[in-house]
């Protein structure tokens, strides 16, 4: 207990206090002869994946390479502000724009934008008024707001979600007080999907279950459903009668192209199926600490959309009243302007090219020093990670003795490789993987 | 295909951000907003204060928008609590001030309530009647028990002291107790610095918890420092407390959504402890907070200078509001109402309670294109020295 040095005698009432001036006084000993009510909250252990950044930040070693959060960095290893994110600011600047509320449900630009990316331009869901779309806190918020509205309009029913899938959704649905199970995914045998456990767990939840898919470049484990895949899904999804909620963090990142990376929700929606989809601008447009995204539920008729949005609104109201500004103002000048569009396009498939080399560099090299296992997996996985298949054991010797950080489930983050490191890592890699 | 339709019911309009809406559909050109708490101008325009200007081209083209740490920026936070709670003040210098960046004053409540639901198990929320609607939705969605304590006296258009001391009296220990630091939200009543002291002393005694929402520092008064004199007063007394902050008022910051909460531990572990409490919660909420306001914040407080020029632009704010109080009172007492209008001038902060009933506001919506929220608050920040007339003359109409 911290005990102040200064005694006023004891209880003593201060006279009314000069405001500037906080006086070192007796009054807290009073408070000695009861524990504080809150003695017993327990320090929470760091996050497991945002915690393995501040590890790297501690560790001194020249050597050190963070594989942990899925922020994009370039070859030299810096965050990358967009060009195209730079020319929007710019203009917002010159632009003299108003810092005011935005409505609850967000800046109307941004949230019309959002859902042509989403969906392509000019979709008819949108033309008939299905769709109810709410800007939101970048991923998370938005699986949040998902999650309340999940909670307090469809109450009973559980939420399936991938194994493994990314940390934070198991925490985000348990906060919202929403029941959640796995359904199968990773295959460690294949190191790619386990199609045939995820198709009979899906068909084994109750009938109008959610299930949680990730749209494109599967976190952590970098394995899609191919189309043929998602066209089955679909099928048991409309026999079953579930509600697909798509989480959307890496649109245009996966394959370089916004279109071919939308094609799971765009397919769903076009079968006819009402779906919701989480997206976030986090990793796409670099936006990361900006948090811009949207929740969407694309609907089959216009009057449930009215309702949903409605009761979206006063969800968000009573988390955070209106969400922020200025990402979704830089989105919506981007996506508005045709030359920034393509731009951003082009920074897109430059970032994700970045990727796809880094991943063929790794896969070569760990191909050179270690023949006898199947490297393929590298180059089959897409998007910003690698399921490495490491264990805790030997995750923790590429850390202690490598000075690589990455989560424990051995997912490693790709954007945060460079050429130069390739090598380096592999070597790690083949060590742990050899030795532990 | 899933039954959205026959399962999901409409959920009403937000009784305040509600009123904005109806107001934009209006098309009378000489209709006033007295709805949300924005500040306006003379000219009824919204401000960027100067010095966010100049912070903004100062952070512009910065390469940094990566990910904050889950609990904000941290030079933002350790900024945000020496104003609140003073430059010097002990309790920082002890270290067991728990403080995160966070969605302005609503994210700021709502952290707390989800803190305090896994962390004060039992304990109920007391909070002032009236308040700020949106406190109610966001215990509620918490999933907090709320009691309420006489705060506002009809009779008087001040405050029901007696009340609130026997209320509070009466509330189990440990309980919570909400209160609006300064400028109280809806009634413009705050208690003097003699009532209180005698609160503080009654919560110390009965073991209740304060929970300060300020989101008026620097605007109720024009001097921060004043402003924040409740939560002083309760330091030197030695509570452990909370306080949500926001910079949606009196740095202009409203659509940045930048804020911060932070709780006064009994020692350096608890508040670490706490901290890293308060943290889980917002990973599974958001993750980690905006960063664009926290930097303009950060830039703003960081220079004395620069603070310097922004405490003259708050002083400006508030100076306006305090000179609309009284044009409306004069206008109102010259329009020859027979009604007690003192309490314009006596209540503080930007909003005045003005003591008229529901239908009358529905009336003055109606027949005067003048808009407000139903219990009658008005926000002076939407009275101007061109509009001011009307209103005074429409007020008079309505409760005559």
């Amino acid at each position: 207990m911290v005990s102040h040095t200064v005694f006023d005698g004891p209880c003593v009432r201060p006279t009314v206090p000069q405001v500037a001036s906080i006086r070192r006084c007796a009054p807290r000993h009073c408070l000695h002869l009861r524990a504080s009510r809150l003695e017993g909250v327990e320090q929470a252990p760091p996050d497991p994946i945002l915690g393995v950044s501040e590890a790297f930040k501690a560790d001194t070693s020249d050597l050190k390479l963070n594989l942990g959060v899925g922020a994009y960095r370039t070859e030299e290893l810096k965050p990358y502000v967009l060009n195209v994110v730079k020319k929007a600011e710019r203009k917002m600047i010159d632009a003299g724009e108003n810092k005011e509320y935005l409505p609850i449900d967000g800046l109307a630009s941004f949230n019309k934008a959002t859902v042509n990316l989403l969906l392509g331009f000019d979709h008819a869901a949108v033309k008939e008024g299905c769709v109810a779309t709410v800007q939101s806190l970048s991923g998370t918020g938005s699986l949040r707001v998902g999650a309340q509205f999940i909670q307090k309009c469809i109450p009973g029913k559980t939420v399936y979600l991938s194994n493994p899938t990314w940390g934070n959704h198991r925490g985000i649905f348990s906060s919202a007080g929403v029941k959640w199970e796995y359904y199968r995914y990773f295959d460690p045998e294949t190191v790619g999907l386990d199609f045939e456990g995820l198709m009979e767990d899906i068909k084994n939840a109750p009938d109008a279950s959610i299930i949680v898919l990730h749209g494109c470049a599967h976190n952590p484990t970098g394995v899609d459903p191919t189309k043929e895949q998602w066209k089955q899904i679909a099928d048991l999804c409309v026999d079953k009668n579930h509600l697909p909620f798509f989480d959307v963090a890496y649109q245009g990142f996966a394959s370089g192209s916004l279109d071919e990376d939308a094609y799971a929700p765009r397919y769903f929606v076009d079968r006819g199926i009402e779906i919701m989809v989480a997206q976030s601008y986090s990793k796409n447009l670099g936006l990361y600490g900006e948090r811009v995204g949207a929740l969407n539920f694309i609907l089959s008729s216009s009057s449930a959309a009215k309702k949903v949005l409605s009761q979206l609104k006063q969800i968000a109201r009573a988390i955070y009243s209106n969400p922020p500004v200025h990402g979704a103002r830089i989105v919506s000048e981007v996506v508005g302007n045709d030359d920034m569009f393509g731009e951003w396009k082009q920074e897109m498939e430059y970032m994700a090219g970045r990727i796809k080399g880094v991943r063929q560099e790794l896969q070569d090299h760990l191909e050179r020093i270690n023949p006898d296992k199947d490297w393929s997996f590298i180059t089959k996985q897409i998007g910003m990670f690698s399921f490495t298949g490491l264990t805790p054991q030997q995750v923790e010797n590429m850390t202690n003795k490598h000075h690589i950080y990455m989560t424990k489930d051995g997912r490693i983050s790709l954007a945060g490789l460079s050429s130069s490191k390739a090598e380096y890592l592999a070597k790690a890699i083949d060590d742990s993987v050899r030795n532990c | 295909m899933w039954k959205t339709e026959t399962s999901t019911k409409q959920a009403p309009k937000d009784p305040i951000l509600g009123v904005t809406e109806a107001y934009l559909a209006d098309e009378n050109p000489e209709k006033i907003n007295l709805g949300v708490g924005a500040y306006r101008d003379d000219l009824s325009k919204p401000v960027v204060l100067k010095v966010v200007r100049a912070a903004e081209e100062k952070i512009s083209g910065k390469q940094f928008m990566e990910y904050l740490p889950i609990g904000g920026y941290k030079p933002f936070n350790e900024k945000s609590v020496k104003l609140a709670y003073g430059e010097e003040a002990q309790c920082i210098q002890d270290g067991r001030v728990a403080a995160v960046q966070s969605l302005s004053g609503t994210g700021s409540c709502r952290l707390f309530a989800e803190f305090m639901k896994r962390y004060m198990p039992g304990a109920a929320v007391y909070i002032p009647k009236p308040t700020w609607a949106n406190h109610h939705n966001i215990f509620r969605d918490a999933q907090v028990e709320q009691k309420s304590f006489r705060y506002y006296k009809p009779e008087t258009k001040g405050l029901d002291f007696e009340g609130l001391m026997e209320d509070l009296q009466g509330a189990a220990e440990g309980s919570v107790v909400l209160l609006h630091a300064c400028a109280h939200n809806p009634t413009g009543v705050d208690p003097t610095p003699e009532q209180w002291q005698e609160l503080s002393k009654l919560m110390l005694k009965k073991h209740l918890y304060p929970f300060f929402d300020m989101a008026y520092q620097g605007f109720a008064s024009g001097d921060c420092d004043r402003d924040s004199q409740a939560i002083r007063i309760f330091l030197e007394d030695g509570h452990d407390l909370g306080c949500s902050q926001s910079y949606a008022k009196n740095m202009g910051l409203y659509g940045q959504r930048i804020g911060c909460l932070s709780m006064v531990c009994s020692n350096k572990a608890e508040g670490s402890a706490v901290e890293s409490q308060i943290k889980a919660v917002a990973r599974a909420m958001y993750s980690n907070p905006p960063v664009h306001g926290a930097l303009l914040v950060d830039n703003i407080l960081g220079t004395p200078d620069i603070k310097q020029a922004w405490f003259d632009e708050v002083k400006g704010m508030a100076e306006r509001i305090i000179d609309m109080r009284t044009l409306l009172q004069d206008n109102l007492v010259r329009s020859g109402s027979s009604l007690e209008w003192k309490h314009v001038t006596e209540q503080i902060g930007m909003f005045c309670f003005s003591g008229i009933s529901p239908e009358q506001v529905d009336s003055l919506a109606k027949d005067h294109s003048i808009y407000m929220t139903r219990n009658g608050r008005i926000s002076m920040a939407g009275v101007t020295t061109k509009n001011v007339d009307r209103l005074a003359a429409a007020l008079h109409k309505v409760t005559s």
